[in-house]
């Protein structure tokens, strides 16, 4: 248990340093050695509770209870008070509600309600340690260098790295507590730490823009919040417990926990981006660029899909399950159509990552031992993908000078390097033999074993947009362009070592995932579903996936770039001036060759895409909730 | 497993052959068609053989490379395919090689060769849905995924998946590249874009090119004679029977459409996924 309190405090002492040491050289070291331990920590509490499997902690303490609640009404007045600063008046009302609500609640009722497992830890739990532990901290260490470029950049502005160093780690400590609370109450308390985090870090430059689109994100994640605090109280009020543990066990035991198991997947569906949610998460990109790898990859949305993973048990075929599934679904398909006409690589790593949490989210909806494993599989390679991609393009950013697609043309002769770790990320979101391929394989299976056809069209219809947008940009990635200058001798150590890392992570999940199932994942399901024991993807077909990646690695070592063939120039109609890069047009003038890749607005603008998906994941939301909360009322 | 050997032997040394011939005649059927003589059954081995003797050129260093990939990833999908294996991993295996091959268009950084690049995604985003809402439908008929399960499932899928199957026909008109949806490449010299995809390619990467083509056409018409196994000789020469029939109905339709726009493509074949494949698949789930 000292492990779980050393992962929760010490990022928390590591934050209030960084807030209090403001010369770089320190900071340097504190984030490089913090990382570092949090790193260890997490690998330790890991081998620690690895044969233990899962286990309740008894520990009460109202110390905590009262510091936390303490807390929470501090936040809640720095919410109004800001939310009336800006004049965003619905942060306020929402902070003004919730909060009191929470507390009345936590005064009255909630005082005579006695928990005895506060934390917990079980093996689904040590893999949100190992990502957020290892996965966060590498991109704390990479935006060490990040971030001083970007003061550069920015130059002539306040000086804002301690307050974001603080909030990074902090972050971190946030999401441990997330993951190892069992009282829902101390779930909730963190829940909302994350929520104020990534407020702070999204409203970072202060920029109009990112003032407008930190609160749209506080605004969203906060009625999450309500429909949290909302299911506190129902869990309190009609079921006498706070225990995550004893509603599930409730669940099991065939009472009906629809009520409070929609609210709390309702939160989860606005941490997690899904639509009509999504468009925080979009908004969230006007944060420096660690800040999104981190919302997107170890952070906030994976504690979205963490709580509907944990719920998925009592999920399924009830109203609260079929609404999550179907959220989910819609979410998956409108945000990979979304992404199809973006030409801005972050906007298309945001489409991608809201499309694959859809797809977790519909996942833990349909609540089956081969669906959650796939959801599960999918939060690890996402993870480590998609961080590396967020990190690569921010990079490439810093360094080419901007994060358009279409600027990104002949990367493989500028940066190679950089390049390839690019395309290996790239790869890994939808690639066979890759990572996100095979979890999205198993979703597959599942969604048709489970007899939602619905959700097997999408699927069919959203993996072909996936291919589309991610081929098209690997296409610019791979064209080699005439005469270009190698620049990437210009990036930070640490960025190529934090890079390197997390393209030796995606290339090694795919290798070890057989292990990471059989060790971890299937004896968590296994005793999350009694009764249930299904091999979820065939072994031979495993052994098969990693010949497959043995091949892929292999054929580029021996062959790429070896020929002895003459090179001649590229067919231009016979007007090719010689060098590829220009030829000669109808007026004789030489004239500059541009390629431009396609984005089909007229289908599939992602203004229109997200309307649909709003007004569709909107209207299913809403009934269910009415239909449920009207049974109550 | 020996029989799985022997097959996957047998498709790696006959595919070829069978592929070639079948372009071949397909080049005499569409001559006859135009009221031509056409070329002799053999001609596309010739073609190969006189692509493998050119001068060796090449746009840059890696595109052979990719090629290279492409064509090794269409035979190991042909190879999972005719060992039995998994629907779904064929699939994935196919969309693996059909990357490669539009990864080496784009990494000659041509005009020409992106635009087919760029149509050759879209027809893959086409057709993609009902691909894999094939395998699906099988799945949920016979209850495997794997061609050696559904061969051995006893009944005749073709009448519980008809809907499957027309949808199945009607894309597979872009996995052939006939008219007119032959949008990335083609063999008519009439289209507005002929060579597209494979404008600078040349020699033997281009006779490597034709040849993954022949390996790819035989494990999809390979599709076709799932939808008609049951195990019995009747079931097995009736397969065989529709896969030339419905060769010769592509060649048909090649020579009878002109090319139509890409927003033709992508909304046909997904109109006829989401109402055909789709429903065919509704009705398998609650058939009893």
């Amino acid at each position: 248990m000292s492990t779980i309190f050393f992962l929760v405090g010490f990022p928390l002492v590591v934050a209030i340093a960084l807030l209090v040491l403001k010369a770089d050289a320190i900071r340097d070291i504190v984030v490089r050695v913090a990382s570092v331990i949090i790193g260890v920590a997490s690998i330790y509490l890991a081998i620690q509770y690895y044969s233990i499997g899962s286990e309740l902690f008894d520990f009460q303490s109202e110390t905590i209870n009262s510091l936390m609640m303490g807390i929470e009404i501090c936040l809640a007045i720095v919410v109004f008070v800001l939310g009336i600063k800006y004049k965003k008046y619905l942060a306020s009302v929402l902070a003004a509600v919730q909060t009191p609500v929470m507390v009345w609640f936590e005064l009255t009722k909630g005082h005579s309600i006695e928990v005895i497992n506060n934390i917990y830890i079980d093996r689904l739990s040590i893999i949100m340690v190992l990502i957020i532990g290892i996965i966060g901290s590498l991109i704390c260490v990479y935006s060490l260098p990040y971030m001083k470029d970007f003061q550069h950049h920015h130059h002539g502005e306040k000086d804002r790295r301690p307050w974001f160093f603080f909030q990074l780690f902090l972050f971190l400590s946030a999401m441990f507590g997330l993951v190892v609370s069992n009282n829902l109450v101390w779930l909730y308390f963190f829940w909302e730490i994350t929520t104020l985090c990534s407020f702070f870090l999204i409203g970072y430059t202060k920029t109009k823009e990112a003032v407008d689109n930190s609160f749209k994100a506080l605004i969203y994640n906060l009625i999450g919040g309500v429909a949290f605090v909302l299911a506190i109280v129902v869990l309190g009020t009609y079921y006498g417990t706070l225990e995550l543990s004893t509603m599930l066990l409730f669940g099991s035991m065939g009472y009906s926990v629809v009520l409070p198991a929609a609210l709390l997947a309702f939160a989860g569906i606005t941490k997690a981006a899904q639509m009509p949610f999504s468009s925080w998460l979009l908004g969230a990109m006007v944060a420096p660029t660690p800040t999104s790898a981190l919302l997107h990859s170890s952070t906030m949305v994976k504690a979205g899909v963490f709580l509907i993973i944990k719920l998925s048990p009592v999920l399924g075929w009830n109203v609260a399950g079929v609404m999550v599934m179907m959220v989910g679904g819609i979410t998956f398909l409108f945000a990979s159509f979304s992404a199809i006409s973006q030409s801005n690589a972050k906007r298309v790593l945001a489409y991608s990552t809201v499309a694959n949490l859809g797809l977790i989210t519909a996942c833990a909806g349909i609540g089956t031992y081969a669906a959650v494993w796939a959801a599960v599989m999918l939060v690890i390679f996402h993870a480590v993908t998609k961080s590396l991609l967020f990190l690569c393009v921010g990079t490439a950013e810093h360094n080419i000078g901007s994060r358009d697609i279409e600027d990104m043309d002949g990367l493989f002769g500028r940066m190679p390097r950089l390049a390839i770790f690019m395309i290996v990320g790239i790869s890994g979101m939808f690639l066979a033999p890759f990572g996100m391929l095979v979890s999205k394989w198993a979703a597959m299976t599942a969604f048709i074993d489970s007899g939602n056809v619905i959700l097997v069209a999408i699927i069919c219809f959203g993996s072909a947009a996936t291919a589309f947008y991610w081929t098209k940009w690997l296409g610019k990635m791979t064209a080699i362009m005439a005469r270009r200058e190698n620049i990437q001798n210009n990036v930070h150590k640490e960025e190529w070592i934090v890079l390197g890392t997390l393209t030796t992570l995606t290339i090694a999940a795919i290798l070890l995932f057989p292990v990471i199932s059989s060790t971890i994942l299937v004896p968590y399901l296994t005793s999350v579903f009694t009764g249930v024991n299904a091999a979820s993807l065939l072994s031979g077909n495993m052994f098969i996936m990693t010949a497959m990646l043995a091949l892929v690695i292999l054929l580029p070592l021996l062959f790429f770039g070896k020929t002895n063939k003459k090179i001649v120039p590229i067919y231009l109609s016979g007007t090719n001036l010689g060098d590829d890069l220009t030829f000669t047009d109808s007026m004789q003038q030489p004239m500059p060759v541009s390629l431009k890749n396609w984005y089909m607005e007229d289908y599939f603008s992602d203004e229109k895409m997200c309307r649909y998906g709003g007004i569709s994941s909107g209207i299913i939301i809403a009934g269910v909730l009415a239909i449920l909360l009207g049974g109550v009322l | 497993m020996m029989t799985n050997i022997l097959w996957v032997i047998a498709y790696l040394v006959l595919a070829p052959v069978i592929g070639g011939m079948l372009a071949g005649i397909d080049r005499v059927i569409t001559a006859r068609m135009q009221g031509r003589f056409g070329p002799p059954v053999l001609q596309p081995f010739y073609d190969v053989l006189k692509l493998t003797e050119k001068e060796g050129i090449t746009v840059n260093k890696v595109q052979d490379f990719y090629v290279l990939c492409f064509f090794i990833f269409v035979v190991i999908t042909g190879c999972f395919f005719f060992a039995g294996g998994d629907l779904l991993l064929v699939i994935f295996a196919l969309t693996l090689a059909s990357v490669f091959l539009i990864i080496a268009a784009f990494s000659s950084n041509s005009p020409y060769a992106q635009i087919g690049a760029e149509r050759e995604l879209l027809q893959m985003m086409a057709y993609e849905p009902m691909v894999l809402m094939t395998a699906v439908g099988f799945y949920m008929f016979t209850g495997s995924f794997r061609v050696s399960g559904i061969l051995s499932f006893g009944t005749m899928p073709f009448l519980y998946m008809i809907g499957i199957f027309i949808g199945f026909v009607f894309i597979l008109t872009i996995k052939f590249r006939k008219s007119p949806f032959d949008l990335s490449m083609s063999h008519h010299a009439h289209q507005e874009l002929v060579k597209g995809l494979t404008t600078e390619f040349s020699g033997k990467t281009l006779a490597l090119i034709e040849v993954a083509h022949w390996y790819e056409n035989i494990f999809l018409l390979g599709f076709i004679f799932l939808f008609f196994a049951n195990g019995t000789a009747f079931g097995t020469v009736l397969g065989l029977g529709v896969c030339l029939v419905t060769y010769f109905l592509e060649v048909l339709i090649d020579n009878s459409f002109a090319r139509m726009k890409w927003q033709f493509a992508l909304k046909s074949s997904w109109i006829i996924a989401i109402t055909v494949g789709f429903i065919n698949l509704v009705v398998l789930r609650f058939m009893p």
